[in-house]
């Protein structure tokens, strides 16, 4: 299970300061990183695309606002954002963790492979559509039509879901501990068993959270939909 | 896309700085919309003054002298409403100290091939096509001292690049609005407003949102009525900031197609298509920052 405990540091942490290096040179640098190192971002300034495609096991702070497509194509290591992140944070994550200290807009996690991806605070629209394999763990509010078509993996909301939840959903499993707006086409409430206050008690713990597995509901697939049925074309 | 940035400022003596501050947001959104832009700025010194009306036209060159529009005015007013007419960076605004109704009437006599950009006693807009900090410059945005300021900068998809196209529009008293996004049945409700008696002056469907904002403002609404009219009647994606004398308003579609976000201190709310835009304003480390719900109308007055 992968948890969000820094790994530790064995080489000095580099800092890259976006007020006077461009964003290429930061992504460039991060690629070129080593296993082990420790990087900071200082003045992020909301810009775009900070901290994409890492395939190194390193760690990276971001110290402050981020743009759209944070930690996109995310492979391994760990991202941090010590405040807010735009629209698409950890587009297609393929594994490792991302961590966002505040909120973040639509489109988070969207189509994630595998992987981590923590939102401290609330998340927009579209939080985990398309996801198919990652694991996002949101501390607050999710927006609507949040794991849209989510086809794997798990999406823990601490807070409420907005409208819409689930629309089309796969086999993603949705455990949501506040209200739900509405659910989408085909989603459906499903009995919390053993199993799955075991898979929310190890996601929670690996966010770093302290809610109690037995507060949520778990949601998912009717598997009406996908199933093709002639009687269920109205509902296409 | 499209970028918008907007600020109103609570706290008098950050006015001074107003320009400034709008500029340095502008800048960070001229990647969503590089063709054209435009500005809006209320209650600035040396723009508009309490107690005259001030209409902005469209282009700087209005094919007469400045002196003969002036002589025009004070025979068509008169001498005691002291017209004055001056040009900044490619925008002519006209003032004089009758009602607005009454100045449009002798601009569009002396000027018949002209276009009111901007009405009213607090705000001038200043519109162009081109490079957006190529038009803030040219206009001096940079100077400029206010209470709110309102700018965009598109990116053309539902009429054509021309000035006249660029936001923001302002087709009542104080009143602007602009819009990221674009409006899928505007013909139908232009074609309805055109029906009640209102006079379009381009094909744009923004203006469309405009005149019927104005028209349900004059119809009793308030601001926040007439925005939840608004989002009843139109089709389409859109986040829109209005702005009137002492008001600010932000609101997204229902399903939160543009972006928005919103940063709230006891000195300003300002608001931006995206968070760069307000990285560089003061005390933003300690704002409130959100992105507003969709289908929600926020709204905040001086």
């Amino acid at each position: 299970m992968v948890t969000l405990t820094a790994p530790e540091t064995t080489t000095p942490i580099a800092t890259i300061d976006l007020a006077d290096s461009p964003v290429r040179d930061l992504n460039q640098a991060l690629h070129e990183a080593t296993d082990g190192q420790s990087w900071t971002v200082a003045n992020p300034g909301g810009k775009h695309s900070l901290a994409v495609g890492i395939d190194a096991d390193i760690s990276v702070a971001i110290n402050g606002h981020a743009g759209y497509y944070a930690a996109g194509m995310h492979k391994t290591g760990t991202v941090t954002i010590s405040g807010n992140a735009g629209v698409g944070l950890a587009e297609n994550i393929m594994s490792g963790t991302v961590h966002v200290k505040g909120d973040v807009s639509q489109s988070a996690a969207a189509t994630g492979h595998g992987g981590l991806v923590v939102i401290d605070g609330n998340a927009g629209a579209r939080c985990g559509i398309s996801m198919k394999g990652v694991d996002i763990v949101v501390g607050g509010n999710i927006g609507h039509m949040s794991a849209f078509m989510a086809q794997a993996g798990r999406l823990v909301v601490c807070g409420d879901a907005g409208e819409a939840l689930g629309d089309s959903v796969y086999e993603a499993r949705i455990y949501v501990k506040g209200s739900v707006a509405s659910l989408g086409a085909d989603c459906i409430e499903k009995p919390m068993k053993l199993e799955h206050l075991d898979e929310l008690a190890g996601l929670l713990a690996a966010a770093g959270r302290s809610e109690d597995p037995a507060d949520f509901k778990r949601y998912g697939s009717a598997r009406n939909l996908y199933h093709f049925s002639v009687h269920n074309s109205a509902s296409y | 896309m499209c970028g918008i940035a907007a600020l109103q400022l609570r706290n008098p003596s950050l006015h001074p700085e107003m320009g400034s501050l709008l500029s340095s947001m502008m800048c960070q959104i001229v990647d969503r919309g590089p063709d054209s832009a435009g500005l809006a700025v209320y209650d600035t010194p040396g723009l508009v003054s309490k107690g005259t009306s001030t209409l902005s036209l469209l282009g700087k060159d209005q094919g007469l002298p400045l002196g003969e529009i002036t002589e025009s005015l004070e025979s068509l007013l008169s001498p005691s409403a002291t017209p004055a007419v001056r040009v900044v960076g490619d925008t002519t605004l006209v003032s004089a100290a009758v009602g607005t109704d009454l100045l449009v009437k002798a601009v569009r006599e002396t000027l018949p091939g002209s276009t009111v950009i901007g009405r009213g006693e607090h705000v001038a807009v200043m519109k162009s096509v081109g490079h957006p900090m190529h038009i803030a410059a040219e206009h001096g945005l940079e100077a400029m001292a206010g209470s709110q300021g309102l700018s965009h900068t598109r990116m053309a998809t539902e009429s054509a690049v021309t000035a006249g196209g660029s936001h923001p529009f302002s087709v009542a008293d104080d009143l602007c609005l602009v819009h990221n996004g674009s409006f899928s049945n505007h013909a139908t409700i232009r074609r309805e407003l055109k029906r009640e008696g209102v006079v379009f002056d381009s094909d744009n469907d923004t203006e469309v949102g405009a005149r019927y904002i104005a028209s349900r403002l004059q119809q009793g609404d308030d601001l926040e009525t007439a925005l939840i009219n608004l989002g009843k009647v139109f089709d389409g994606f859109y986040t829109l900031v209005v702005t009137t004398a002492d008001s600010m308003a932000v609101v997204r579609d229902p399903i939160a197609c543009k972006p928005a976000i919103i940063a709230e201190t006891e000195d300003y709310v300002a608001m931006a298509s995206e968070y760069r835009a307000l990285a560089s304003l003061p005390g933003i480390e300690t704002a409130r920052i959100f992105e507003p719900e969709p289908g929600k109308v926020y709204t905040w007055s001086l």
